[in-house]
């Protein structure tokens, strides 16, 4: 460790490259941390977000008209606001009327903090983007697939669990993968509401050490592993979810 | 940053040699050594302050110099039996105006630092100091630091003192972009206080807006303030003179008053200089 930051304190004193991440403790253990919020940020909001995509989904076909019309003003609402509109909605708008609890002093406090504000933010965005992903796999699923389920005695629900929803999951892969991508660059959204994650830190990084060019060019190598892994677990994911028969051969 | 005022003061010294060639006896260079007795013959005395900077040196509604800096001034001019002259500076251009003589004084909410002292005769004792503290909600009275451990303070992003803040104190930030959303924050109570300059927080308490909030705590990362007078004039009488005036200020508490007439929150740099150089007789 001793050995990587003198190289790195030199790398500064001599060539100007000023990577204080490696060798400066305070630096490097909020750098790490901010990672960290983005990975968590990341990970919690493409889950999210699946789950909301596969129940809107579902909502979308409901006998139940008023489900219907609350599912597309959902999707009509978070598809057509730029998302960090979205994230200070959520954040000073809503937050403004959420109940509140007393700390230790006394006071009146939000219940909901900026990280969970950012996370639901993020799943409601790249949710309703879901919604649409799995209804054009729902609707690629060949009809008589479903009657087939029905007439074997399958309830409504059952049928979709069981049988069209595995094969539109199949189907719309690829254009989920294209949404989880955006979703996790969209999390540098929520610096805007002072969540610490990773476009945050790297900000306050380069205003104490003004090492603008060396941070920006971390953030984006960083980026770049982290949509890489996702992408890579999504396409292995595609892989062991194939069926003989049925899409690409 | 560095390069900008460098060349314009470059452009500046150019033409100032212009103009020394072109005029027969220029009147900084015949009387650079009596700043003083040229101020008190002609009875003007020229004084750069802030026109922007509330409530050290600003405009009232009628157009008229007031704040605490325009008292300074005031006084230097009443001491001298001349009238004051009052030449709006701003941080820009405030040295400039200083060495090429429009003005003999400035008092103009000015950071002593070592590379200012190359071009300005900055005066000592330094009058104010400024660095940073905190706006708390007044139910929290605690004056130390280590309270605040763990708490979350809003704050601005990327200002120094997020840093130093964290570091000392363990205190958490809430960085947002702007004012605006620091304020809000505040407001929603998703912050103890606000991380912030101590001199703005003090003008925000003077401006009535914030009467549910107060500044406990002593300000940290003290940086002071210096009145300056050209740098060939620091160790001749005007320079001596104005060093009298604001050794004479802190131990007179006059600073004090000004600064509780401007309705800024009493500083402890003020109160600490006044108890150092008070009467110890009286």
């Amino acid at each position: 460790m001793d050995l990587i930051e003198s190289v790195f304190r030199g790398l500064h004193e001599s060539a100007g490259i000023n990577l204080t991440i490696l060798y400066d403790p305070f630096d490097r253990s909020r750098f790490w941390a901010g990672f960290l919020m983005t990975v968590y940020l990341a990970a919690t909001s493409v889950a999210a977000s699946v789950v909301v995509g596969v129940m809107g989904a579902a909502a979308q076909k409901s006998p139940f008209a008023p489900l219907r019309w609350f599912t597309d003003g959902y999707v009509a609402f978070f598809r057509n606001t730029p998302p960090l509109v979205q994230m200070y909605f959520f954040f000073f708008g809503l937050g403004s009327i959420t109940p509140t609890v007393p700390d230790d002093l006394g006071f009146p406090t939000p219940l909901i903090g900026n990280v969970v504000w950012a996370i639901v933010a993020l799943a409601l965005f790249a949710g309703a983007f879901n919604v649409e992903i799995f209804r054009s796999g729902v609707e690629a699923v060949p009809r008589g697939i479903a009657e087939a389920a029905t007439a074997l005695g399958l309830t409504r629900l059952q049928s979709y669990r069981l049988v069209v929803l595995p094969l539109a999951f199949r189907i719309c892969l690829p254009a989920l993968n294209n949404n989880l991508v955006n979703l996790v660059k969209t999390t540098t959204l929520a610096y805007a509401i002072g969540v610490p994650e990773m476009l945050y830190v790297s900000n306050q990084i380069w205003s104490d050490a003004l090492n603008v060019p060396e941070m920006m060019t971390t953030l984006l190598i960083l980026y770049i592993g982290l949509v890489t892994a996702l992408v890579w677990a999504m396409h292995r994911w595609e892989r062991a979810l194939r069926l003989p028969g049925f899409g690409e051969r | 940053m560095t390069t900008r005022p460098t060349r314009r003061r470059t452009i500046a010294g150019a033409i100032a040699a212009c103009l020394a060639f072109a005029a027969p006896l220029p009147a900084s260079a015949q009387q650079a050594g009596d700043t003083l007795g040229r101020i008190l013959r002609e009875g003007v005395l020229k004084v750069g302050v802030r026109a922007d900077y509330r409530p050290w040196g600003f405009r009232n509604p009628a157009g008229e110099f007031v704040g605490m800096e325009i008292e300074m001034a005031k006084d230097v001019a009443a001491t001298l039996g001349v009238r004051p002259e009052f030449v709006p500076v701003v941080a820009a251009n405030r040295m400039q105006f200083l060495a090429q003589g429009q003005i003999d004084l400035m008092i103009a909410t000015m950071s002593d630092t070592a590379e200012r002292r190359r071009v300005v005769g900055i005066v000592h004792p330094n009058y104010y100091s400024s660095g940073f503290n905190v706006l708390l909600p007044k139910q929290v009275t605690t004056s130390d630091w280590n309270a605040l451990r763990g708490r979350q303070l809003c704050a601005i992003q990327g200002a120094w003192y997020n840093r130093p803040a964290t570091e000392r104190y363990g205190v958490e930030i809430l960085a947002f972009t702007g004012i605006a959303e620091v304020e809000t924050a505040l407001r929603q109570r998703r912050c103890v206080g606000w991380l912030y300059d101590d001199n703005l927080i003090a003008v925000m308490l003077a401006s009535g807006q914030w009467n549910d909030f107060h500044m406990p705590l002593p300000s940290q990362s003290d940086t002071p303030w210096g009145l300056a007078v050209r740098l060939d004039d620091l160790d001749k009488p005007w320079g001596r003179f104005m060093s009298g005036m604001v050794a004479y200020w802190h131990r007179s508490g006059k600073l004090l008053a000004w600064e509780k007439e401007a309705g800024i929150a009493e500083s402890a740099f003020l109160r600490r200089m006044h108890e150092a150089l008070k009467d110890h007789i009286q």
